[in-house]
């Protein structure tokens, strides 16, 4: 057994050697992963513990006597805590109601779409909507409530925030997971006596535990890596996102940062070890099942009277939230005079806030990493699912490590990495401050996503298609580009689009590194949010919207012209 | 405790489809029932309906006396075993079978003592700690089979139990099921499309198409005398003939053979007879034919035999009654018992033999 392994693995290597295109391309990635996944990392553990060229724990000692940022690290996992709780409870209740209640088309299907509108929206959106609709000069606060002091900012303005933000993530994990329960073990269940109550506390909850607890540290860590949201409606309330953002632009502490970015980093990676490597294997061992046969939905009052009015409830704040965006962005003068409805702000993010330049700017450097990432995340998951070779593990490692990289701690390690060069040196320094270290960051955020999707997408064709293919003389290039690529066009495409949307909404790195030669879409929205110019922010929120649906949109309408997965599963 | 089950002119309904068409059955007390037929012929919906997990759109369902129709699925007091098994898989074995005892809140002691008596029933008390996915297909089967039982349901429901097993495992696991509903006395509603199955294991049979029920019989009653040609059909092979009878009772066969079966009423017309391979033979006289090709296998000998008309039949010779194997090609004549054939009028399939 042994032997014969060994033979195999011999037998692919020289497989591989013999075939000139893959060992380039497996070389060259395997250096940009390293260049500009590992190396800003690994910087940043070098410049906080080498001081004065030798080892030492005195940037630690210091950033550690910042009271602020102590208390940025209980503030951030307090929030993280609860808002993973939330998110997951809010998403296996939208969850539940699509797999197992019975609901008219209408409602169900609006309930659908809240649940996934957050996924493509920008960051701020919600921030934006939240001090709009309930801050101090809150419409429904102020103007309806009567209410003077109220107050958003801090706690449980991100709390609340996060949550809307985020719950469409579990939504969807917990989704896939409660299709995946055999009806038949409910059934069981029912007929041996179990109430309906019963059967959820007995048999779906156990079997969903491990996959609530998946969601829960997704949002965790998607929750602690969030720069945007704590950035507009935190106030003084500080996470560490901010603080380490804080740190750089506010008090100049680049190796402080450095060592706040290495916490950070190490919490998140803790989290993303116990979620990958413990909860997962956990939660494919209780699901293995397929669903026998289609489930019987639930028709009694009982259960449906109460979980449509939850839902409801949570649909109509997410449609309110979302409806303010573009109605905020047309009153006169915010805060004093609403009516009539004006289009001036939007006049005006053209004419006197360089609208076209921020629009094209983003525009441009979202068109071109997004193909490039779809193409890579398609060649990485490519060489993971089908091929063997050294390396391969280090490949797929790095790839998903990036996951959970949070943006702001991949933004200072890039500053350190490469504002003076490859390890200070002056090598490669020309890099920084241009367009291409914006677009490598936008590819970094954006790949381990279609690195995912690309892999189960691959997961599902057989080995001998490519097999034959190369049996009828094609090189590995020639079966990419002719057998795989068309089997997962429509993941590719998928992958393509939200490389895009990802990139043209992305702000958490890019603001740390982004320079005055080019204006971004998000960065305007921030700074005139951070300004209280609201209107305006909403104005180029509402186009920002626009555009990422638009995508989307298109997306879907070619995907039903041109795609060819779903003939291919009908058959 | 074990009931009775009384339906009457159950009606299931998909938007248009009718998928039962008005089905009723009396199953007695304890007795082991089988819903056999095709696949989409209402087997399955009927035993949901039983189960309480498919509305009813019309007719009434007893279990005893009472009306069960708008009694929800737990509290119907049934066992019911699926055919993916459905164990927990969160559960151990022993936890399994507890599951709907402690639903019935079954004090403590209890509970232990009749998992472990219904696991060494079914033989897998060694495994009481296991989790199932350390179980093979035979073992959850048997772990469905406890589960089900224990609560001493009044009605058993299986539904195709045996179909992910394999050949060898499926035939003694029938006998597992069948000794078991007998020593347990449970009235039992077991769902199948496999009718050797169902005749080896069922008390008696109904079997099904398109929403209505063909015939319900003892397997022998089933096997020997088919009400109809569907169920001739289904059920065994059987050689179909067109016929007329004519007005002093005589049945002709393609003018070929004349001969006289006993009708339970009077009837003139065209009709169609169905045989048995066994219950065609060959003699001096009958249907002349030639044969085409013979199967030896042992006990009996399957020969094809083609008619002048060129209609081919199917025969099968036992070996304890003859000794001499007919070859290819050779010149035979065809005749049969008229008490052990079926006939049925040609046009509304009704049956006319005793």
């Amino acid at each position: 057994m042994a032997a014969k392994t060994k033979q195999s693995a011999s037998l692919d290597r020289k497989k591989l050697m013999a075939d000139p295109i893959m060992v380039t391309t497996i070389v060259v990635l395997i250096t940009l992963l390293t260049l500009f996944i590992l190396y800003p990392l690994a910087i940043l553990l070098v410049d906080s513990f080498v001081g004065d060229g030798s080892f030492s724990l005195s940037v630690f000692q210091r950033i550690f006597q910042i009271s602020s940022f102590k208390r940025a690290i209980t503030n951030t996992l307090k929030v993280g805590f609860v808002v993973g709780i939330l998110s997951s409870l809010i998403g296996l209740l939208f969850a539940y109601v699509e797999v197992y209640v019975r609901m008219p088309k209408f409602t169900g299907g609006l309930f659908k779409v809240v649940s996934m509108l957050p996924v493509v929206s920008p960051p701020f959106v919600l921030s934006l909507s939240m001090i709009m609709l309930f801050g101090k000069a809150g419409i429904i606060t102020r103007f309806l409530l009567h209410i003077y002091d109220n107050s958003v900012y801090g706690y449980w303005g991100i709390v609340i925030v996060q949550t809307l933000t985020f719950f469409p993530v579990c939504y969807m994990m917990l989704k896939g997971l409660l299709k995946n329960i055999d009806p038949s073990l409910e059934e069981a269940a029912r007929d041996m006596g179990a109430g309906r109550l019963k059967v959820f506390t007995s048999v779906t909850l156990p079997l969903m535990l491990p996959g609530l607890g998946n969601a829960f540290l997704v949002t965790f860590i998607e929750s602690i890596a969030d720069f945007a949201n704590p950035m507009i409606i935190g106030g003084s309330y500080d996470t560490l996102a901010t603080t380490i953002y804080l740190q750089i632009t506010g008090a100049y502490d680049k190796p402080g940062a450095a060592a706040m970015a290495v916490v950070l980093l190490c919490i998140t990676l803790l989290m993303f070890a116990v979620q990958k490597y413990y909860l997962e294997a956990k939660t494919a061992a209780t699901l293995t099942g397929k669903a026998s046969r289609a489930r019987m939905m639930i028709e009694d009052k009982s259960v449906r009277v109460p979980l449509t009015v939850l839902c409801t409830l949570v649909a109509v704040f997410v449609i309110m939230m979302y409806i303010c965006v573009p109605i905020g962005a047309c009153f006169p003068t915010w805060g004093y005079k609403f009516f009539p409805l004006t289009g001036k702000w939007f006049t005006q993010v053209f004419t006197r806030y360089k609208g076209f330049k921020a629009f094209k700017d983003s525009f441009m450097l979202s068109l071109i990493a997004a193909p490039i990432t779809a193409l890579l995340s398609m060649i990485i998951s490519y060489l993971v699912v089908k091929r063997n070779f050294k390396g391969k593990g280090f490949i797929e490692a790095v790839s998903m490590l990036a996951m959970a990289v949070p943006g702001t701690v991949l933004g200072v390690g890039y500053i350190r990495g490469f504002s003076g060069g490859l390890f200070h040196t002056g090598i490669l320094q020309g890099l920084y401050g241009t367009g291409a270290i914006l677009i490598i960051v936008f590819i970094v955020r954006s790949l381990p996503t279609g690195t995912r999707s690309g892999i189960s997408a691959l997961r599902q064709i057989d080995k001998s298609i490519e097999e034959s293919a190369y049996d009828m003389g094609a090189d590995s290039f020639k079966v990419f580009m002719t057998v795989t690529l068309p089997l997962i066009k429509d993941s590719f495409l998928s992958g393509l689009v939200t490389a895009f949307v990802r990139s043209i909404t992305a702000i958490s790195a890019i603001i740390l590194l982004v320079t005055p030669s080019y204006l971004l879409i998000t960065v305007q929205i921030n700074e005139f949010a951070e300004k209280g110019a609201y209107s305006l922010a909403c104005a180029f929120a509402t186009i920002l919207i626009l555009i990422t649906y638009g995508a989307v949109l298109l997306m879907n309408l070619f995907m039903k012209y041109f795609g060819t997965s779903r003939k291919m599963k009908e058959d | 405790m074990s009931n009775k089950v009384l339906i009457k002119d159950a009606v299931k309904k998909y938007g248009n489809f009718t998928a039962l068409n008005g089905v009723s059955l009396d199953i007695a007390e304890g007795e082991f029932f089988t819903l056999l037929g095709p696949s989409g012929c209402g087997k399955t919906t009927l035993l949901r309906m039983i189960a309480g997990f498919n509305s009813i759109e019309g007719g009434e369902f007893y279990f005893g006396d009472k009306l069960i129709n708008k009694v929800p699925a737990h509290k119907r007091d049934i066992g019911m075993v699926f055919q993916n098994y459905a164990i927990f898989p969160h559960l151990t074995v022993e936890d399994n079978v507890a599951y709907g005892l402690k639903a019935r809140k079954v004090p403590k002691a209890d509970i232990d003592r009749r998992v472990k008596d219904s696991l060494e029933l079914v033989q897998i008390a060694h495994l009481a700690k296991r989790k199932p996915n350390e179980l093979s297909g035979g073992q959850q089967q048997r772990v469905a089979l406890a589960r089900a039982f224990v609560i001493e349901p009044s009605v058993l429901l299986m539904d195709e139990p045996l179909s992910n097993l394999d050949a060898k495992l499926r035939v003694q696991m029938r006998s597992v099921i069948k000794k078991l509903q007998r020593r347990l006395g449970i009235t039992t509603i077991y769902v199948t499309h496999d009718q050797e199955e169902a005749l080896a294991i069922s008390d008696r049979i109904a079997v099904m198409k398109d929403g209505h029920i063909m015939q319900v019989g003892t397997p022998n009653e089933i096997y020997a005398k088919p009400q109809n040609p569907f169920v001739a059909g289904f059920i065994g092979v059987s050689n179909f003939l067109d016929c007329e009878i004519d007005s002093a009772g005589i049945t002709s066969i393609k003018d070929e053979l004349k001969i006289k079966v006993p009708l339970r009423r009077a009837y003139s017309g065209k009709a169609k007879l169905s045989a048995r391979p066994e219950q065609l033979f060959f003699s001096r006289e009958g249907m002349p034919g030639e044969i085409l090709f013979s199967t030896f296998l042992g006990d009996f000998i399957e020969y094809e035999v083609k008619l002048n008309d060129g209609q081919e039949l199917i025969i099968n010779e036992y070996t304890k009654d003859t000794t001499e194997v007919h070859a290819d090609g050779e010149k035979v004549h065809i005749s049969f018992d008229p008490n052990r054939i079926s006939l049925y009028t040609a046009d509304t399939e009704e049956v006319l033999s005793c």
